[in-house]
């Protein structure tokens, strides 16, 4: 069995779409008044933008790109932070791929290498360790950021840390959460959102039961889905059905991947290493409350920034750009005035327009030269 | 960022039984499985797994799989109307 493939059958695809323009005449929306369906995560939209879904749906349907890349919410005051310790000659400071071109305020990690910085690209956080212990006379900083789907990841890695005894092993603590984000959306009061697509491989680790207080207290149905053509076609019909009968659920597309009640192991070390604490600052969408993520006390030893201490910067989003209102569904990229003059993937202005996974990068790729 | 590949375990590692050589599209790579193994490391061999940064995220279910693929499948049959709108 490929896993993979099978999900992109085109006989398939067009079936959903059928499915779809038959079932949203059952419900109330119109062209004028579409359902807007907010995809939480950055891997949904690089899909429905990849695979030209968007354009497949009927116009009673519209995506809201939402929050979920962690690259796209990165605060330019935290880059600048990152670049600040990157910069000391005794450090190497690992990072995903996906970082390392996020401008902050004095420019990007990447432009930090090009000037001399140790900066090294990683695939997973336990290569970070490997290069700790290669490199007994360097201090190792990983990058930590990322979701519920990434933390597991960093947390055995300090967890191996410790067992091992390593010493010249940081890290920088940028991971979220992702229930406060969708929290502060929703209490947002302009915001347009008729339900949520949840995230496929966040929810792998936490499940689908945090989603229902969606449904419970907001009225909204979450469909957890996968990322083939199909999945997300598959979900939108189910999100569809659940309003054509009145009905508000927390629903899961993907159960080949993901297990109702997530993946216990993983959490349990999400709890033995990070602690849920205090406001976070995100890019585009300001201070979100208890949605910071800290080392607890037993790993306060390899917490970059109590060992380096950079100076802690906050840095206002440019009032020209729209990132926020973008990541809350308010505009699309293009009625952003920066869209493709400031702003392009090559000198990204935004964060959004860094990542893959960014709605402007993903409308810059594949939707330019459209009108606004 | 959040993306995970599928990858089939195809070894264990016998000196660290957390590792796992995994393969995807005939590439191996190697694979923390600390959080999908349940003691028994060696019946995972031959099992699908979500990789996401070099961990084993999630065991994949063939079953859920198939069972998604043959509702797909179905789907022009179950559907009236569906099929009615394939209808030039
Ligand atoms: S075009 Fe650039 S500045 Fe404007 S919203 Fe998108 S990422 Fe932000």
């Amino acid at each position: 069995m490929q896993f993979i493939d099978e999900f992109r059958n085109p006989t398939q695809v067009k079936s959903l779409l059928s499915q779809i323009h038959a079932w949203v005449k059952k419900t109330s929306f119109t062209a004028e008044k579409p359902l807007q369906i907010m995809e939480v995560c950055g891997g949904h939209t690089h899909a429905i933008f990849k695979f030209g879904l968007e354009r497949l749906l009927p116009p009673e349907i519209e995506f809201i790109h939402g929050p979920g890349c962690p690259v796209c919410v990165l605060p330019m005051g935290r880059i600048d932070a990152c670049i600040e310790i990157a910069k000391r000659p005794e450090v190497i400071f690992c990072t995903f791929g996906d970082a390392i071109r996020v401008p902050g305020r004095q420019g990007s990690l990447l432009k930090a290498r090009q000037e001399g910085a140790a900066v090294r690209l990683i695939y997973s956080p336990m290569d970070a360790l490997t290069i700790a212990e290669q490199n007994p006379d360097k201090k190792i900083v990983l990058f930590g950021l990322g979701f519920e789907t990434t933390m597991p990841s960093v947390a055995i890695t300090l967890q191996q840390a410790k067992q091992r005894n390593i010493t010249n092993f940081f890290v920088f603590c940028q991971h979220i959460t992702i229930i406060p984000t969708l929290k502060s959306l929703l209490m947002t009061p302009d915001i347009q959102i008729d339900a949520f697509l949840g995230p496929g491989h966040l929810s792998m680790v936490i499940g689908t039961h945090p989603y229902s207080f969606i449904c419970e207290q907001y009225h909204k149905p979450v469909v957890v889905s996968g990322f083939e053509p199909t999945d997300i076609l598959q979900s939108i019909v189910m999100v569809l059905k659940q309003f054509a009968n009145k009905q508000c659920l927390v629903e899961n597309q993907y159960r080949r991947v993901v297990p109702d009640e997530g993946n216990p192991r993983a959490l349990a070390v999400i709890n033995d290493v990070f602690i849920m604490q205090g406001d976070d600052e995100w890019r585009g969408l300001g201070i979100i409350p208890d949605s910071g993520v800290r080392l607890n006390e037993t790993y306060a030893a390899f917490d970059a920034e109590k060992h380096f201490q950079p100076k802690q910067q906050r840095v206002a989003d440019d009032p020209q750009s729209r990132c926020g209102d973008v990541l809350t569904g308010r505009c699309k990229p293009l009625e952003c005035h920066l869209f493709g003059k400031q702003c392009t993937p090559e000198s990204a202005y935004g964060a959004l327009m860094v990542s893959s996974e960014g709605a402007c990068a993903a409308y810059y790729q594949y939707r330019q030269g459209e009108p606004a | 960022m959040c993306i995970g590949v599928p990858c089939k375990i195809t070894a264990i590692d016998p000196n660290q039984p957390t590792k796992a050589t995994a393969e995807v599209n005939g590439i191996q790579r190697d694979v923390n499985i600390s959080l999908v193994s349940s003691g028994n490391e060696q019946s995972l061999v031959g099992q699908w797994v979500l990789v996401h940064v070099g961990f084993a995220m999630s065991l994949l279910d063939e079953e859920e799989a198939e069972q998604t693929l043959t509702a797909l499948n179905a789907m022009q049959e179950e559907e009236p109307d569906v099929n009615i709108l394939f209808k030039p």
